[in-house]
């Protein structure tokens, strides 16, 4: 096939991913809610149990008037949705859901520094947004967004690494090509610390103080309306497929599955991101907010030591198998 | 250097391929980002046209095929400096606008000290590669293994000592923070 068209025709697919799992993410969100919190949730739209209901929102959110607040940085104000949402796209085109060559968008040799780096990125929407809204509750919003950032960067990097320690590679296929089943055991620590700190970096609950919306409004974003509020949104579950796809490539072995996975390695990795995500809402309708004195206290006396713990473990068992 | 081995004796100091033409483009870019960001007068403003500079900056990484680096520069500047800066600013001062304060009487100083650097700096560059040319045919020279097994086998002592310095940096700054407390 033809080069270009075969890099075009990836970055298609990779794009309609991005536009299509966030909303099934959203939509399993609004459903599983319902389900927990004994309400039926949107029903109407679109005939069986309210299908078009995102549908509807988005139309909605399109149809509303793009207001910025007369004392805003303008540029920066109207820059910040993109800046908040791009960088998962990009993630996106790097993440291998299959064994074979077909099955990654790109594959990019220091795989796992590209997500990380890019993921890093995005907070810089939030804060952005934050900043330009001329808004205290916004730059509230703002500021502890960067705090819980600063926090969260380390332990979900020293994770990250000692799954590279283990692998021998930071490149995402790479790691996935050398994965064995023991690893979960021996990885779980990190597995954990991982998704804990990227729900903090997404801002989901537990972690949601920086959008706490019976003390500041909702932070960062207050001062959005229309279709830039809805790309914040869009952001958010976008971060929710891009963590999950992530933890599942890292940590329980992607494509790999107990019953002979030829052919089917897409179908577990979709799989057990499902179940990330599932896992995901149902934190969101489980736990209380965390204070900002606990998130901070979370972050550097457990999740770091927790996070150095699992790379000593993985140094000693390394040299130990070798 | 791996990279001198591949020099291609050949080609001139500069020719002009796609890559090149982009590479210097990018660069301009850069500047010009790194320029705005001294000379603007709001804040927040210098502080987001760093995050251009510094992406340029990987930009180039990428096109000279130091990819490794490339990353790590997104990673460390953008993901870390340039948010700790951000939040610096957020907590003290960031007014929307311009900060009538943001002018210091070092101008003409910092001009020189950096006009100097930079002359330093491209000269040895210039001096060291002048016809040095990168292989992109051949293996990749900028990939995660061959900076590592670079980094750790012929620059191993270097890189501990960075480590120890930044170690003697990080308990100062412990120290330093304690004594404040102590204090009050």
């Amino acid at each position: 096939m033809n080069d270009a068209l075969d890099v075009a025709l990836r970055l298609l697919v990779v794009f309609a991913v991005f536009l299509v799992l966030p909303l099934v993410v959203g939509q399993t969100e609004h459903k599983v809610m319902a389900h927990m919190q004994g309400r039926l949730g949107p029903m109407y739209a679109g005939g069986f149990h309210g299908w078009a209901q995102l549908v509807a929102d988005g139309v909605k959110f399109a149809q509303k008037e793009d207001v910025v607040p007369k004392d805003a940085d303008r540029r920066v104000f109207q820059l910040a949705p993109a800046v908040a949402l791009l960088p998962y796209l990009l993630v996106l085109v790097a993440i291998p859901i299959g064994p074979s060559e077909g099955a990654v968008g790109r594959v990019v040799d220091a795989g796992i520094f590209f997500v990380l780096a890019v993921m890093g990125v995005g907070v810089l929407g939030s804060l952005m947004a934050g900043w330009a809204s001329a808004n205290k509750f916004s730059l509230l919003g703002g500021l502890r967004t960067a705090a819980q950032l600063l926090a969260y960067e380390l332990p979900m990097l020293l994770a990250a690494a000692s799954v590279a320690m283990a692998a021998g590679t930071v490149s995402l296929p790479g790691v996935l090509n050398a994965f064995e089943w023991w690893w979960v055991p021996w990885q779980i620590v990190g597995a954990l610390v991982f998704f804990v700190a990227g729900l903090a970096e997404l801002q989901r609950p537990p972690f949601d103080m920086p959008v706490a919306d019976s003390e500041i409004i909702f932070g960062a974003y207050t001062e959005y309306t229309g279709l830039r509020f809805a790309l914040f949104l869009l952001a958010e579950y976008a971060g929710i497929v891009v963590l999950c796809g992530l933890t599942t490539v890292l940590f329980l072995g992607g494509w790999h599955g107990p019953w002979g996975a030829d052919g089917l390695g897409w179908v577990w990795t979709l799989l057990k991101t499902a179940v990330l995500a599932f896992v995901v809402i149902w934190l969101r309708v489980t736990y209380p907010r965390l204070r900002e004195d606990q998130l901070q206290k979370l972050a550097w006396t457990t999740l770091v030591p927790l996070a150095l713990a699992q790379i000593a473990l993985t140094g000693i068992v390394k040299v130990a198998i070798q | 250097m791996t990279l001198a081995a591949t020099a291609q004796q050949t080609q001139g100091f500069l020719s002009t391929s796609g890559v090149e033409i982009t590479f210097v483009l990018v660069g301009l870019v850069t500047l010009g980002a790194a320029l705005v960001t001294v000379t603007t007068r709001q804040l927040v403003h210098a502080a987001l046209w760093l995050v251009v500079a510094l992406g340029g900056l990987a930009v180039e990484y990428l096109l000279l095929t130091a990819e490794f680096i490339a990353w790590v520069q997104v990673l460390i500047y953008v993901g870390s400096v340039v948010v700790l800066l951000l939040f610096g600013l957020m907590l003290t001062k960031a007014p929307i606008g311009r900060s009538p304060d943001a002018d210091s009487g070092n101008r003409p100083v910092a001009l020189a000290v950096a006009l100097t650097a930079a002359v330093a700096l491209v000269w040895v560059v210039v001096d060291a590669f002048r016809t040095t040319w990168i292989d992109l045919d051949g293996a990749v020279q900028g990939s995660t293994e061959v900076t590592g097994a670079v980094l750790f086998r012929h620059w191993v002592l270097p890189f501990e000592a960075l480590s120890v310095l930044l170690l003697a940096a990080l308990v100062g700054a412990i120290v330093l923070s304690r004594k404040k407390e102590q204090e009050r």
